[in-house]
């Protein structure tokens, strides 16, 4: 433990924990892209693979207890990754105080790679969003618990929610092809045979997650899903 | 050629800099360095304060001469240092903004002259290795892969002139600090301290006021020597391993 907070404080071990966080917040919007894709297969299917999750572990555990062991562990790796780019968002920013005056021109990095901090908060912001409205179901305005498929029906009913949703995807979809080519990079993995495939890699997986998410809204605005 | 040069004017340290417009005439085949020389002619010529700047083998192999040019650190020849940059690259009529680098940690000392110590301290902090001095060893007593000696050679071309540092959008120096680690950890010879070298050379770094790597690659394009940024990989993994593999 004392070597991982020695590693932690310098600026690389802080990119190597976000992209060890980054590795399970990926596992797990890839897991929750397959799963959503469910509504397709109906009402019922989808309805019963939440229930599944909350089952998950029977009989060795209770009720909902894996889905909760998951959460925690999502929920430590999203506040380790938003901590560690809040920390070295200000470290960046105090290494340069004083701005170029004819701006530099960029040639190698991309829109993605230069907007990961506002992208990072925006993505933060729509899970709070997300979490109180398909979770918890505050933010929804006629929740039934279990009632996945009805929940999503009615929510994209509104093309201002489901037009908030396919933005905040875009938003994931630039944050994951840098993030996924980045983490490449931090954990040292590389080699001169493999590295042609990382960008590759990183687009294809950006493009699935986004992709596959964002069928759900466009199919219930139109008209594919009702 | 007429150009329009706006440079960035700073009396010392502290003090507050400004952009001044001169115009210069010059000849295409000049270097830009000798483009400044000929501005600096004119400038003495009328008692004004010639432009500081640093320049010290003229042929890219030292490092001092960077310069923004444009808003790109060594001007718009790729693989090249300021000092090898011609103004053939350049039109009749242009306008040429010209800033030293822009770190925290490399303070203006004067004009387009920056402080670039703290690359020194990074490499006094481990970019070494221990070895007896005396008579020089035989040549090749020690066998090494022709991959991997060509692999250091492309670390080791780096002329520690902080381009990296320049073109980073985080101001970080992890490319240097990596070319510099890594030149030895290719080697036999540099094995017996790569971990600690990692370690020191990591915290002073951090501790020096560069910022973190947020894998841009602005470095590697900017670099006139054109070091990959896979060697930062490299230094990550040494790291990693430094830290929590390390037995002790
Ligand atoms: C269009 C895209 C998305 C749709 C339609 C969607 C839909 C849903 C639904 C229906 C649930 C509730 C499942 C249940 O009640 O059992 C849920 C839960 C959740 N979603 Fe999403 N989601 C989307 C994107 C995302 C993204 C991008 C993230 C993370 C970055 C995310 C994070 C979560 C989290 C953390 C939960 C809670 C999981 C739990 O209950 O432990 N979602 N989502
Ligand atoms: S003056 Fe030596 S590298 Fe340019």
């Amino acid at each position: 433990m004392r070597r991982v907070v020695q590693l932690y404080k310098s600026t690389i071990g802080k990119k190597i924990m976000m992209a060890l966080t980054g590795v399970i917040l990926v596992g797990f919007v890839l897991g929750h892209m397959i799963g959503n894709l469910k509504a397709f297969q109906g009402a019922e299917k989808i309805d019963a693979y939440g229930e599944f999750l909350r089952e998950m572990g029977s009989p060795i555990f209770g009720h909902g207890q894996v889905l909760w062991l998951v959460r925690i562990v999502l929920i430590v790796a999203f506040i380790v990754h938003v901590i560690a780019a809040l920390q070295l968002t200000r470290v960046g920013q105090k290494a340069r105080r004083e701005k170029y005056a004819k701006s530099l021109e960029y040639e190698a990095s991309t829109y993605a790679s230069r907007t990961m901090r506002y992208g990072g908060v925006f993505l933060l912001v729509f899970v709070v969003y997300h979490l109180l409205h398909m979770t918890t179901g505050t933010m929804h305005p006629d929740f039934q618990i279990g009632g996945i498929y009805h929940n999503l029906q009615v929510a994209f009913g509104s093309v201002v929610v489901a037009g908030f949703y396919l933005v905040a995807m875009a938003a994931l979809g630039f944050h994951l092809f840098h993030g996924v080519w980045s983490g490449f990079q931090t954990l040292g993995l590389n080699h001169p045979r493999y590295n042609r495939y990382r960008r590759p890699l990183a687009v294809g997986v950006a493009v699935v997650i986004a992709l596959g998410f964002v069928a759900i809204p466009i199919s219930f605005l139109a008209g594919i899903l009702s | 050629m007429q150009l329009v040069l706006h440079v960035w004017r700073q009396a010392g340290p502290n003090v507050k800099g400004a952009f001044a417009t001169h115009r210069v005439a010059a000849n295409p085949h000049m270097s830009f360095l000798e483009m400044l020389d000929s501005l600096n002619e004119e400038l003495a010529a009328n008692d004004e304060e010639p432009v500081a700047f640093e320049h010290d083998c003229r042929e890219g192999i030292c490092g001092s001469c960077g310069i923004v040019i444009n808003g790109v650190p060594h001007g718009p020849t790729r693989g090249t240092a300021t000092c090898q940059l011609h103004m053939r690259k350049f039109r009749d009529g242009d306008e040429i903004w010209i800033e030293p680098w822009r770190a925290a940690a490399f303070p203006v000392i004067k004009d387009l002259v920056v402080d670039r110590s703290p690359l020194d301290a990074i490499v006094q902090a481990g970019g070494y290795i221990t070895a007896r001095t005396g008579s020089a060893p035989d040549a090749n007593a020690i066998p090494i892969p022709k991959d991997d000696a060509e692999l250091a050679m492309d670390a080791a071309a780096c002329i520690g002139c902080g381009a990296c540092v320049a073109a980073c959008p985080n101001a970080s120096a992890m490319l240097f600090t990596a070319a510099k680690a890594s030149h030895l950890g290719l080697l036999p010879q540099g094995q017996p301290e790569r971990d600690e070298r990692a370690l020191k050379m990591v915290s002073m770094m951090d501790a020096a006021g560069f910022g973190g790597c947020t894998n841009h690659g602005e470095c590697e394009i900017a670099c006139p020597k054109e070091i990959s940024v896979e060697f930062i990989a490299r230094l990550n993994r040494d790291l990693f391993k430094a830290s929590v593999m390390a037995v002790e």
